[in-house]
């Protein structure tokens, strides 16, 4: 069974906002209907995101590390938004996994928004539905797009390539390999929801330089990089006399 | 969580036409087995009927302000077979129509005046059971996930019930009142006791989540220095009351005070002074108490996803 998910690098991400502001120009411009984007310029801006990007200071004051989290519609397992729906506009999809709203069916009653413990879903102020996440369903099966592209706004969009898209139930995809191989966890798991997007933690790399890889051990002529010019009767073996 | 007022008036109003019928149905049984004395004018019953009926009118008219669509609500009862809130779109016309029948047979005379009530007491208790599950089945809201929120909610559109119920026996069945009274006393006392309960479990509540899950991010210390965005959203204000603590607590004494403490002496007082204005004035009081109660009720919950918007920058 197919379950599309994103994988995000926290390691990586630099909280450049990229991926907000590519997904908030690809769907707004969709056929499902703008995004609310009110005074943007003015005060008291609001509008509708799928996808918003946070900071957070992780230890004490002068030891602190500044992490980026991205956060959008996790698309869970076991989703929690789906069956508290009374109209079934709230959906999971059987083939791929993803979780979409249907904006037809949505009467706007906020109970989805209540039970997902993310607060990943938004009712659009305009559109007066709720809102959230598509997986950028409308482009990764666009045929019309060349296959190098059927992937979310997001993850195109993100120029230190901190987010992963594919199937977490294929070991063999990039984004599995990536949780398992660098230990990506799922938020809030004490609820059982099953997210099918996984983080990936930040890591500390190290890079041991000898004293003797930035300074020659050996200089017989006591000069950097300079060997004497070979004599003009030998013989030329240019690579190793002028070496 | 953001309480909306359209939620707030239509449990409350739902509620206490519940309240009211449960009175008038349990009276009606129990005087046809001589357990208490008959009421006398079948006006009551009638009244009583239509009064609870235009309660549940006056909740749904209500909750429909709620909706971002209201003109598509009738879809709402298409997912009863998971949601408490669908299967509660069905139990609430099913109980307004059940009551109504129940005061038109109860007006005709007719013999169908039982089994009507049998049916519209099988409605009126799957309502209570619908409107607080759909509060206590989200198991991430933890000050709602708790049996006690189903008890609560039955109690007190109960005892709003019967003080309305003492309020129109007052008038139309005063043989009635003093048993109307004292039940409805009884289950304001049984009501505080049991959202006393409440009260103390939630203060007494450990968050299971916190941001080390919500980010998962294991250090002792973590902060958020900017939730992304320094406009508001919807995550910022559907999630959230927007009242100071001093202000919440404040309006937690109120409704303890309108909804309990108040009635109470108010309906000792009619019972003293055999006037029903002090009856009716008992109902104003415990319904205004209501709202004040349900406005906490729906305050009070702390969604885990304020987590991730503490902090503008």
């Amino acid at each position: 069974m197919t379950q599309l998910a994103l994988v995000i690098d926290l390691n990586v991400c630099v909280g450049c906002h990229a991926c907000v502001t590519s997904c908030k120009e690809w769907n707004t411009s969709g056929a499902a209907g703008y995004m609310a984007d009110d005074r943007p310029y003015g005060r008291e801006p609001t509008g509708t995101f799928f996808n918003r990007v946070q900071t957070f200071e992780v230890g004490e004051f002068p030891e602190t590390q500044t992490v980026h989290f991205p956060k959008s519609c996790l698309h869970c397992e076991d989703p929690p938004c789906v069956p508290v729906c009374p109209t079934g506009a709230s959906y999971k999809r059987a083939e791929d996994g993803i979780v979409l709203v249907d904006y037809d069916k949505c009467i706007g009653c906020k109970y989805c928004a209540w039970a997902c413990p993310y607060g990943a879903r938004e009712l659009d102020e305009h559109q007066k539905v709720m809102k959230k996440c598509t997986l950028c369903v409308d482009r990764i099966y666009d045929q019309e797009l060349p296959s190098s592209d059927r992937k979310p706004a997001c993850v195109m969009a993100c120029p230190t390539s901190a987010r992963l898209f594919g199937d977490i139930h294929d070991p063999d995809s990039e984004v599995s390999e990536a949780i398992r191989e660098r230990g990506g966890y799922v938020l809030m798991p004490e609820w059982g929801t099953k997210p099918a997007n996984h983080y990936l933690p930040r890591h500390k790399s190290e890079l041991r330089v000898d004293r003797d890889q930035l300074v020659r051990a050996d200089n017989p002529l006591k000069k950097d990089g300079r060997l004497p010019l070979p004599r003009r009767s030998d013989p030329a073996l240019d690579d190793a006399t002028t070496w | 969580m953001h309480p909306a007022f359209s939620v707030v008036f239509l449990t409350t109003l739902i509620g206490a036409g519940q309240g009211l019928f449960l009175a008038l149905y349990s009276v009606d049984v129990a005087g046809r087995h001589d357990l208490v004395a008959r009421v006398g004018d079948a006006r009551f019953f009638v009244a009583g009927a239509f009064l609870a009926a235009a309660l549940g009118v006056l909740g749904l008219v209500a909750s429909l302000f709620h909706l971002g669509h209201p003109e598509r609500g009738w879809r709402a009862a298409a997912q009863w077979r998971t949601s408490w809130l669908s299967r509660e779109v069905i139990a609430l016309p099913a109980f307004i129509v059940g009551v109504c029948l129940y005061g038109v047979a109860y007006h005709l005379g007719s013999s169908a005046v039982l089994p009507l009530g049998l049916l519209t007491l099988v409605a009126c208790l799957a309502l209570f059971a619908c409107t607080s599950m759909i509060y206590a089945c989200i198991r991430f809201l933890q000050e709602w996930a708790s049996p006690l929120t189903l008890i609560n909610f039955f109690l007190l559109g109960s005892a709003s019930g019967f003080t309305l119920a003492t309020a129109l026996a007052g008038v139309l069945a005063p043989e009635q009142r003093t048993l109307y009274a004292t039940a409805a006393m009884a289950l304001t006392a049984l009501a505080l006791v049991f959202r006393a309960a409440s009260l103390r479990r939630n203060a007494r509540l450990k968050p299971k989540s916190s941001l080390q899950t919500a980010i998962g991010i294991r250090h002792q210390r973590i902060a958020q220095k900017s939730q992304g965005f320094t406009g508001g959203s919807f995550n910022t204000r559907e999630f959230f009351h927007g009242v100071a603590p001093a202000g919440l607590r404040a309006v937690k004494w109120v409704f303890v005070l309108f909804t309990f403490v108040l009635p109470v002496a108010l309906l000792a007082l009619g019972l003293a002074a055999e006037s029903p204005t002090w009856f009716a004035a008992a109902f104003a009081v415990q319904y205004v108490g209501l709202l004040a109660e349900r406005w906490f009720f729906l305050a009070q919950a702390n969604h885990p996803q304020n987590l991730y918007y503490q902090c503008i920058s």
